[in-house]
């Protein structure tokens, strides 16, 4: 518990320090406080603070309706915050590249795009030259090892190929972090084991702050550097459980002792908070 | 693998029992033969009128369609874009525009007819009428239908709200504006050969139609009434064509 009385613990000078041994190794990312969020009498978020550590991939995991796409959302912009500070690195959202991943590609991709425009559009957005956005994104593709035809419209690919193009266009922005609200729960299980590693490829190749809204709890814990555990609303955190397991991780993982206890451990922490109602 | 192919000419069934029945009725006189000629005078009566006067009343009825159809999309479309970019504006207009898009056209005969004298103005401007209320109801629904999470992703993206209007809303809304473009020119089209029925016309297939039933004249009176089949089929086809190769991914 004490890494999340770390990250609930207010700090008065602003500036949230890190406390050696239970706290992150550098200076956190995104710095929440005091975040109050309501949707008509329920009360979502109340007084909320956070820290989330650069360079790390956090999962967010939480009983059904407790906030945890409210609150990416939130830190991303998508919603307005009633009350409370959202800083990356002391800079306002607009100040910064960020990247956000919908769950539902299919409506959050443009089918009148081909999918190479369609990746490089943010670039456009930023009013980068045409010639620089086709190099930027020719660099990405390359960079990221991906084989697929990007000439084709969204709508000839397949469900996991157009999240991955989702995904890239996500990241051609070079952002300084990057959300993903349940990328792939709209896929088949096959697809979903394959996106996974592929975003495992992608965070390791980056080192990009990664904030990721999962309801799968392995996928959760397979994928994290912490996994952020969310009470009801009003949300609290129940814990930011550290996940030790060495990367790159594989299926054999999924049955190290150390992996099957942090699951274990996340999975108690989430019925106690359920059972709380 | 060859009956894949032969299913190409499956809607040729339909036509070749029509004319086989058609055939048959003439043939054993069934039907008076002054109300049903026999199709092959029908058909001649078809050839030899598209190379004259039927030809030229075919073409009146096509200029007076397009240019109302072409009228009313001019004024719809920025129209319903705006409409449909604001939600608030859009419900503040819906009750006259439902009521309007409800109201027969073909009432408003009369009153164009006080405005615009018997002319061509009338007929196009009464179609124009009708087409552009069909027009105007689609566009804006396909605005404001516009899928939500493309508009967030262009917003998260930074796109301001002329940018998301241009890159997302304007393209969002083209397959409902195909829709309503299809259905505005089938109702231009029966405005305007009702229109050349009856408001003193000199010419329109419309006006070709109700003369040869006066002069009962009967091969030329279904020649006519096929040339407007065609020409309805073929101005649906022709936008269904031009949706398939701009908006290409309808429905997908």
């Amino acid at each position: 518990m004490t890494v999340a009385q770390h990250a609930l613990r207010p700090d008065p000078s602003g500036v949230p320090s890190t406390a050696p041994g239970v706290g992150f190794s550098k200076r956190p990312h995104v710095t929440i406080r005091g975040l109050s969020k309501r949707f008509d009498t329920a009360v979502i978020y109340d007084n909320f603070d956070l820290d989330i550590p650069r360079g790390e991939l956090i999962s967010v995991f939480g009983p059904n309706g407790c906030g945890k796409s409210t609150l990416i959302n939130m830190i991303a912009g998508l919603i307005p915050v009633d009350a409370g500070e959202i800083l990356f690195d002391g800079m306002r959202l607009d100040e910064i590249k960020f990247g956000y991943v919908f769950q539902n590609y299919r409506e959050a991709l443009f089918p009148w795009m081909r999918a190479f425009d369609n990746i490089a559009y943010p670039l456009k957005m930023m009013n980068v030259p045409a010639a620089e956005r086709k190099a930027r994104t020719e660099k990405l593709v390359a960079h990221l090892g991906v084989k697929i035809d990007l000439n084709l419209y969204p709508y000839k690919m397949s469900g996991g190929q157009q999240q991955l193009v989702s995904i890239m266009r996500a990241l051609v922005v070079e952002p300084e972090i990057l959300f993903l609200d349940e990328p792939f729960s709209a896929l088949d299980y096959e697809m979903t084991l394959f996106m996974r590693d592929q975003l495992q490829k992608l965070f390791m190749e980056s080192g990009t702050t990664m904030v990721l809204v999962s309801h799968d709890l392995e996928e959760a814990v397979y994928l994290a550097d912490r996994v952020l555990l969310l009470s009801r609303h009003p949300a609290r955190v129940a814990d930011f459980k550290v996940v030790r397991s060495a990367r790159p991780r594989t299926d054999a993982t999924l049955s190290d002792a150390d992996f099957v206890q942090t699951k274990a451990h996340c999975l108690d922490v989430f019925q106690r908070e359920v059972r709380r109602a | 693998m060859n009956t894949k192919r032969l299913e190409v000419f499956l809607p040729l069934i339909g036509v070749a029992g029509l004319v086989a029945i058609w055939s048959g009725a003439t043939f054993l006189k069934l039907v008076d033969p002054v109300l049903l000629p026999s199709p092959a005078s029908t058909f001649d009566a078809f050839w030899k009128g598209m190379d004259g006067r039927l030809g030229f009343d075919f073409a009146k009825t096509v200029y007076r369609t397009a240019m109302a159809t072409v009228i009313a999309a001019v004024i719809a479309i920025p129209l319903g874009i705006v409409l449909g970019a604001s939600e608030r504006v859009y419900r503040s207009l819906e009750f006259v525009i439902d009521f309007f898009r409800s109201t027969p056209a073909s009432a408003m005969f009369p009153l164009f007819l006080v405005l615009f004298g018997v002319g061509d103005e009338t007929k196009i401007s009464v179609a124009a009428f009708g087409a552009i209320l069909v027009i105007l109801f689609n566009v804006a629904y396909g605005v404001m239908n516009a899928r939500k999470t493309r508009l967030l992703a262009a917003k998260v993206m930074g796109a301001s709200r002329l940018r998301v209007l241009f890159d997302v809303m304007l393209l969002e809304s083209l397959p409902q504006t195909f829709v309503g473009l299809r259905n505005g020119v089938s109702l231009a089209l029966v405005i305007i050969v009702v229109a050349e029925m009856f408001i003193g016309s000199q010419d329109g297939l419309g006006h070709s139609v109700f003369e040869a039933q006066q002069l009962f004249d009967m091969p030329r009176m279904y020649a006519a009434i096929f040339a407007a089949g065609a020409l309805g089929y073929g101005l649906n086809l022709l936008f269904l064509l031009i949706e398939r190769r701009f908006v290409h991914w309808s429905g997908k």
